[in-house]
């Protein structure tokens, strides 16, 4: 089974996260699964390669909740990487994504945790919501993925790989 | 657990090389990178110790294209083979669309196959996952070494279930995108 984001969710989640760069003047903010795929990202990230980001994000954040489960911890749902100039603050969403803020000092660590809290509890009831929807499948948008797209992506595996 | 959001049209599927350590899961990746057109591929981010071992995998994102509107990619990883790093290999299954299991044909390795294999099941098991979920190819890499278990005996003692096999020698890049579009293809029958 997919995890599959509907339109209207993906512009929930989008707007709620654009709503916290805004608001901490962060340089971006990116939501990825915990398998390591970026959903949605907002802010500057011409500088990012964001896939590998989110490969590695969703990589530290697993490393470090084995580690706190090593030191008798359920989980570490928070994750704060320091630089000189800029800092990366980690948050798992709904058990299911993990919110990452890329910010430099025009921000402060305050300001940025307490900003997340807020969009936190808001992705929390969005994403719950996601995961009822692919429970119970009864959403109208699952379409696309017939036979007609299975044979034309093989098509296109077999020219790429060829 | 393959991603696909409709708002972006973006489908992402996970596929991980599995295997004992030194079979060949790494040089596959990297001859895939070295292959693949530009605009098909990502960055390769290998995380390995100062000995060129995989300390916790090698990532590679490669691009199908467009499929009936959907940006579709696969996202490559290895596992560290090493025993004793099982509690990275667990991690990287997690979410795991399609598995590619190296093994090594020397005879010497057998035993290291089998053992790899069983942790394969072990570690797919905590995730709740099973062969019937997740599909997997073997791959019999290493076939240009002279001590070598012949295909058959492989055979019968990796793939009881006969599922499709492919013999490589990934250095050469013999068998390597055969293995993988064979995975890919299983991948993307069985998304839902
Ligand atoms: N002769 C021969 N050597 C190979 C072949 N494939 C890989 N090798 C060599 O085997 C060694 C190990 O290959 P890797 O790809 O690093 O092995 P790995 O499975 O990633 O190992 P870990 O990262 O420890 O799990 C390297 O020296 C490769 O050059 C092959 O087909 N034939
Ligand atoms: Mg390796």
């Amino acid at each position: 089974m997919s995890f599959q984001i509907f339109e209207n969710d993906f512009w929930s989640i989008n707007e709620t996260i654009t709503k916290l760069l805004k608001m901490t003047n962060a340089i971006s903010v990116l939501l990825i699964d915990k398998a390591g795929q970026l959903i949605t990202s907002t802010g500057d990230i011409s500088q990012l390669d964001t896939t590998a980001f989110a490969s590695l994000s969703a990589a530290d954040f697993a490393a470090t909740n084995q580690l706190a489960k090593l030191v008798g911890e359920k989980n570490f749902n928070t994750l704060f990487h320091q630089g000189e100039n800029k800092n990366l603050y980690v948050q798992l969403i709904a058990d299911k994504v993990i919110l990452v803020v890329v910010f430099d000092s025009r921000t402060s660590l305050g300001l940025v945790r307490v900003r997340i809290k807020h969009a936190t509890d808001e992705l929390n009831a969005i994403i719950q919501d996601i995961m009822n929807k692919i429970k119970t499948n009864k959403d109208e948008n699952v379409v696309g993925l017939d036979t007609d797209f299975k044979k034309q992506a093989e098509s296109e595996l077999d020219e790429l790989f060829k | 657990m393959s991603l696909i959001n409709y708002a972006s049209r973006e489908i992402s599927c996970k596929i991980v090389y599995y295997g004992p350590g030194l079979g060949g899961k790494t040089t596959n990746i990297k001859y895939i990178y070295s292959k693949i057109s530009p605009n098909a591929k990502g960055n390769l981010i290998s995380l390995a110790t100062e000995l060129d071992r995989t300390l916790f995998f090698d990532f590679l994102p490669v691009n199908l294209g467009n499929i009936r509107g959907f940006k579709t990619r696969f996202h490559l990883y290895t596992v560290p083979g090493q025993v004793y790093y099982n509690a990275s290999r667990k991690l990287i299954l997690k979410g795991v669309d399609g598995i590619i299991f190296v093994a090594d044909s020397q005879v010497e390795r057998l035993e290291d196959n089998i053992d790899s294999l069983q942790n394969m099941l072990e570690n797919l098991q905590e995730y709740n996952l099973n062969l019937a979920s997740v599909p997997l190819v073997l791959q019999y890499n290493k076939r240009d070494l002279p001590n070598i278990s012949t295909v058959d005996e492989l055979e019968n003692i990796l793939n009881p279930q006969k599922l499709s096999s492919f013999e490589a020698v990934a250095v050469q890049g013999i068998g390597v995108f055969e293995t993988l579009k064979a995975i890919s293809k299983l991948v993307i029958r069985n998304l839902s």
